[in-house]
């Protein structure tokens, strides 16, 4: 059975839960697999600690809680803290560099991405989060990249699309090329 | 603003999107609630919805009069809903009373968060099982629904509103947080594969009509306002023409028939899901996002050779009493995991009468259940 279980986390307002259901759809609705999104829900909408959780699997998912993920994305320093103790020994771990501050030689398997500097050099802080979601997608292949773009346009707010195509296809094109010249440990 | 009708195709969304959509497929044209986490999101697609399709959305002041006006809406002919969450569902339990006794379809959605009292406003409970089927005062029977999953939410929706129109009294639908703020796959069929069933019309003239005369299977035939039939609701224990009676004699006749038109047509009303049971040695029973978790540790015990079944209660009110009877008298035991502290476990043990023992997997709420708890229950059952 393969099952992908992915946990990105960061901050309330980051855009984690959007990033997460986006992520969701595009494995769901056009990779035609099954999918289930879950979020944290709380008074941490507004800047505390902020996770969400998707599972993506060929077979029908009973279970949608994730104990330790095969993907690790973290946008805090908190997030990180937090989440990264549950790794597995070959969980891809994804950070925004700027934000997070990592153990490196503790992770077998690490990419760092500047998603929000990169975010805001196209404009807009608030699309960190699809930038992050290219990304990830570059990285770890869990959905395919033509799902992932019909997602993104069809979720986020009238009007964006465009920006956020392009704030994909940034974090698609580092992560592309981060593959090129990392392999496994970030040096 | 451009008239749109039931949406048709495949869509990720939420359990509460799902059953706003499941109201609107079955019918519902009005929605009278006061928000509530984690229940929210089911007033605000129906606010964002209703009135793109004629519909009318009205946030109350409270939910007392929540309840009531959904009482009204479906006296004036209008398929209604409410929906809320454990203080409010207390709220309501006054005036979901009234709607037993007046015998008004309508369907209020719990979405149940952990209580007592505030509890936990944002994370998962099922607490509310008990109060679902006893919460009102007096004698009553009553439909609960529980969805496991956002597209049962908008097919037991649907459900529950033909339920509640065929057998003339509120449907609960007994969600919880998880399954209502989890996004999956739904899948809305094109309106003509949807099957709708609406209260059964009077036959008889307008001077012969008796508004609380039942037909066979014990359900009077309703008119709406307005459609040239006299009629009188009362909470007051009343006779065929509606009338107040202070007799035990009436009181007799009419608690009798209130709990008897749901008793006498059980098989049509009680959905149950089976897996494995025939030669089980042990069965999960459970419903929600519990039975989710459950059926995950059911399928790992069946790696380690444990012959275990699932049942999942999809209507959890009427209970499936003859069911649990049938299956304790060929298991050793009953696991019963829920986000309470035994609530329908009570329900399991009395009818499986002794010849089963009954475990609870009790959880006080704010997470589903470890699967390995549950596992373990099902190893301790066989030993």
């Amino acid at each position: 059975m393969n099952r992908d279980e992915i946990i990105l986390s960061g901050l309330g307002g980051q855009g984690i839960i959007l990033a997460g259901y986006i992520l969701g759809k595009a494995a769901s609705l056009f990779d035609k697999k099954n999918a289930t999104h879950i979020q944290d829900y709380g008074p941490e909408a507004r800047g505390g600690a902020c996770r969400t959780q998707v599972v993506i699997s060929d077979s029908k998912i009973s279970y949608p809680y994730i104990d330790n993920p095969s993907v690790l994305a973290v946008m805090s320093q908190e997030a990180y803290t937090k989440y990264s103790p549950r790794m597995r020994q070959n969980t891809v771990l994804l950070a925004d560099e700027d934000l997070v501050k990592l153990k490196k030689s503790k992770h077998a398997s690490l990419f760092a991405v500047p998603a929000t500097r990169i975010a805001q050099e196209l404009g807009r802080v608030a699309v960190a989060n699809i930038v992050m979601l290219g990304f990830i997608i570059a990285i770890t292949k869990v959905v395919s990249v033509e799902a992932m773009k019909k997602a993104v346009f069809e979720s986020v707010p009238k009007g964006t699309e465009e920006l956020n195509m392009k704030a994909f296809d940034r974090g698609y094109s580092y992560g592309l090329e981060k593959l090129k010249t990392v392999k496994g440990e970030e040096k | 603003m451009p008239r749109v009708g039931p949406l048709v195709g495949e869509f990720f969304m939420n359990g509460d999107t799902a059953c706003a959509e499941g109201a609107i497929s079955a019918g519902c044209r009005f929605f009278a609630g006061y928000p509530i986490t984690p229940a929210t999101e089911v007033a605000e697609r129906m606010s964002a919805r209703l009135p793109e399709i004629d519909g009318i959305f009205v946030q109350m002041e409270d939910e007392l009069a929540s309840m009531n006006a959904i009482l009204g809406a479906s006296w004036a002919g209008v398929k209604a809903m409410t929906a809320t969450s454990g203080p409010g569902f207390s709220l309501m339990m006054e005036n979901l009373g009234l709607g037993v006794m007046l015998e008004t379809p309508c369907v209020l959605a719990n979405i149940q968060r952990a209580g007592p009292s505030t509890g936990l406003p944002t994370l998962v409970g099922q607490g509310d099982m008990m109060q679902a089927r006893w919460g009102s005062h007096g004698c009553y029977s009553i439909i609960a629904l529980s969805p496991s999953s956002p597209q049962e939410c908008y097919q037991l929706t649907i459900k529950a509103f033909n339920l509640s129109e065929k057998y003339r009294l509120p449907v609960l639908i007994m969600s919880d947080e998880i399954v209502g703020h989890m996004s999956e796959k739904v899948v809305i069929p094109p309106p003509e594969d949807i099957e709708i069933f609406s209260r059964r019309k009077p036959t008889a003239v307008p001077e012969e009509y008796l508004p609380f005369e039942p037909d066979a299977d014990l359900v009077p035939p309703m008119a709406n306002a307005g459609e040239g039939y006299r009629f009188h609701v009362t909470g007051l224990t009343h006779d065929e023409r509606g009338y107040p009676v202070m007799t035990a004699e009436a009181q007799d006749r009419l608690v009798r028939r209130l709990v008897q038109k749901i008793e006498q047509n059980k098989t049509d009303i009680i959905d149950i899901e089976e897996d494995g049971i025939d030669n089980a040695e042990v069965v999960v029973c459970s419903y929600g996002i519990s039975a989710r978790v459950s059926q995950f540790a059911v399928e790992r015990a069946r790696d380690e050779g444990i012959k275990v079944g699932m049942l999942r209660l999809v209507t959890v009110w009427p209970f499936p009493e003859e069911t649990i009877r049938q299956i304790s008298q060929r298991v050793k035991a009953f696991v019963v995991p829920e986000i309470n502290y035994g609530q329908i476990a009570l329900e399991v043990e009395r009818c499986a009468g002794g010849a089963a023992d009954t475990i609870l997997v009790p959880n006080m709420g704010g997470s589903a259940h470890r699967p390995e708890t549950i596992i373990d229950a099902i190893r301790g059952a066989v030993r």
